[in-house]
């Protein structure tokens, strides 16, 4: 375990028990991951990646196993999720969205401010700070939930599927712009896709999930420079070839689950 | 230059549209407007012709006429006043604790689960047949009709606010939880205003049956207010001081329901 190990997971299991049945969400899963370091779970849905990515985000707790996530300043919460964009709050404007977590930890008014506003600039929203969630399109609604969890300045980012209901050309953008924001803060990530696309274009490591029971199954790592474009990753033969094989495990993996 | 041509055209049709569009709307607000009009018209018509018996169904004309008599003498007022005022008290004192009562409902399962039965309980006994009780425990003074139409006002307003806030979409309590939110922040940031819309509307339930409540109550057991000048003009046969109470019912009824809309516009700005 190097000394820059952000978070651990150590032999992490859930079981959902109801009457007499119990099913194993995830199974004994042990898993470092390093600061700064951008890490994507990708399985089949319903592997238990949604399981796992609750825990750490303290909506759930584990029937057995730990998490530590090492903790840089005392007063830093210690993670924020990034959720889907129906998670925008409707009575509130994108600016009472945003600040939403720094006024939970009754930060100073001008600091909520400046912090606030610096991240709707960041993802353009500048000219909407005002309005509520209603009068926005679905992008800049994802957008108000990115901002919301870099303002509160978290130790790490838990992020669930932000962009699975998002059309193509706006993931797009929103990828790259999430790039751009994360490459600025250097936060540990941890985000939950079934894109293998998404999973290629964004992290330094994909971890494959098996369905049911959820286990990591296989590990990769993507050593392309960044920043990266999706046509750079698209023209990229190498890229191709792990596409293909990842392609194949995640269709064996769903093959598998309805047999 | 052809294009062009052929552009403006389009936009000709499209304007032809719009204006039919335009003037199929104000047909349907003409309609709106020409409804309660028509029915006037006729009922003036028929009872002026003595086709339907104008000692049952005075001619509007004539009931606004002693509307103007009646107001003049001012005795009117001081119905209307006492009637306004046990349906503003009335109504606090049912909404207030119901708010309460149901936001806490909504957020503590054990509230709910130990309050439900007996709201669901009491709920369908009409509070009209508890005026009998109402008078015993509070005497007949202006405090019984208050708490008659209170406890009217209570019931629709306690369900939709603990309805309200068990419909709130679980993501949002998620997000509160995951960004930190204590039991206060969650009360006033998540669970108030998200269960304001459907509270509201059971505000707007709650008006309606006030409005009800008071006429029928007054009707019953008092020597005051709108529901006893209608009862007692009835008894005595002056049928046309009859209509004029109803008539008045009817207004702040209508009243009362564009005040809370406006309310709700305020409220929810959101929505």
């Amino acid at each position: 375990m190097s000394s820059n190990t952000k978070i651990e997971l150590d032999q992490l299991t859930k079981i959902f028990y109801k009457r007499n049945e119990s099913v194993e969400a995830i199974k004994n899963i042990s898993l470092d991951i390093e600061d700064g370091e951008f890490v994507c779970i990708l399985g089949p849905s319903g592997c238990g990646k949604t399981t796992l990515l609750r825990i750490l985000a303290g909506l759930e707790t584990p029937s057995t196993g730990d998490i530590q996530i090492h903790q840089s300043e005392s007063e830093k919460p210690l993670q924020s999720m990034v959720f889907q964009e129906r998670g925008v709050i409707p009575w509130m404007t994108v600016e009472e969205n945003v600040a939403f977590g720094l006024k939970m930890r009754h930060l100073p008014k001008k600091e909520i401010k400046e912090r606030s506003d610096y991240y709707i600039k960041k993802v353009g929203l500048e000219k909407f700070a005002k309005l509520y969630p209603k009068e926005l399109s679905g992008g800049m609604k994802q957008r108000v939930s990115i901002a919301r969890a870099f303002a509160n300045d978290p130790e790490i980012l838990l992020m669930d599927e932000p962009f699975a209901a998002l059309d193509e050309q706006n993931k797009f953008i929103l990828q790259e712009e999430l790039l751009n924001i994360w490459a600025e803060t250097k936060k540990t990530v941890l985000f939950i896709t079934h894109s293998i696309d998404e999973a290629m274009l964004l992290s330094d490591r994909i971890l494959l999930m098996s369905s049911q029971p959820g286990q990591i199954v296989k590990e990769k790592k993507i050593d392309l420079p960044r920043p990266r474009t999706m046509e750079s990753i698209r023209s990229n033969e190498e890229m191709a070839q792990e596409f293909v094989d990842i392609w194949q495990h995640l269709q064996k993996e769903v093959q598998g689950s309805r047999a | 230059m052809k294009e062009q041509q052929l552009n403006e055209s389009a936009i000709q049709v499209e304007k032809e549209e719009f204006k039919k569009r335009q003037r199929r709307d104000k047909l349907k607000q003409l309609l709106t407007i020409s409804s309660p009009i028509f029915i006037l018209l006729l009922w003036e018509l028929l009872s002026r012709t003595a086709l339907i018996d104008p000692r049952f169904f005075p001619p509007p004309t004539k009931i606004l006429a002693t509307l103007y008599q009646m107001g003049l003498s001012g005795e009117l007022f001081t119905h209307l006043q006492v009637s306004l005022l046990r349906i503003f008290a009335g109504f606090l004192l049912g909404v207030i604790p119901a708010i309460c009562i149901g936001l806490l409902m909504g957020m503590y399962s054990p509230i709910r689960h130990f309050f439900s039965p007996l709201i669901m309980a009491l709920m369908p006994i009409p509070t009209l047949a508890m005026l009998p009780i109402i008078l015993i425990v509070f005497g007949i003074g202006e405090f019984s009709k208050m708490v008659t139409i209170a406890i009217s006002v209570f019931f629709p307003v306690a369900i939709n606010t603990a309805a309200g806030v068990t419909n709130i979409d679980n993501i949002y309590v998620d997000v509160a939880k995951n960004y930190g939110a204590n039991a206060k922040h969650f009360f006033f940031k998540i669970a108030l205003p998200g269960s304001l819309p459907v509270m509201l509307e059971g505000i707007q339930m709650g008006q309606a049956i006030a409005l009800l409540t008071i006429v029928a109550a007054e009707m019953i057991g008092a020597n005051s207010g709108i529901g006893y000048v209608i009862w007692m003009n009835y008894k005595a046969f002056l049928l046309p001081e009859m209509y004029v109470g109803l008539v008045l019912i009817s207004f702040f009824g209508y009243f009362f329901s564009l005040v809370i809309r406006g309310l709700q516009s305020k409220l929810l700005p959101w929505k």
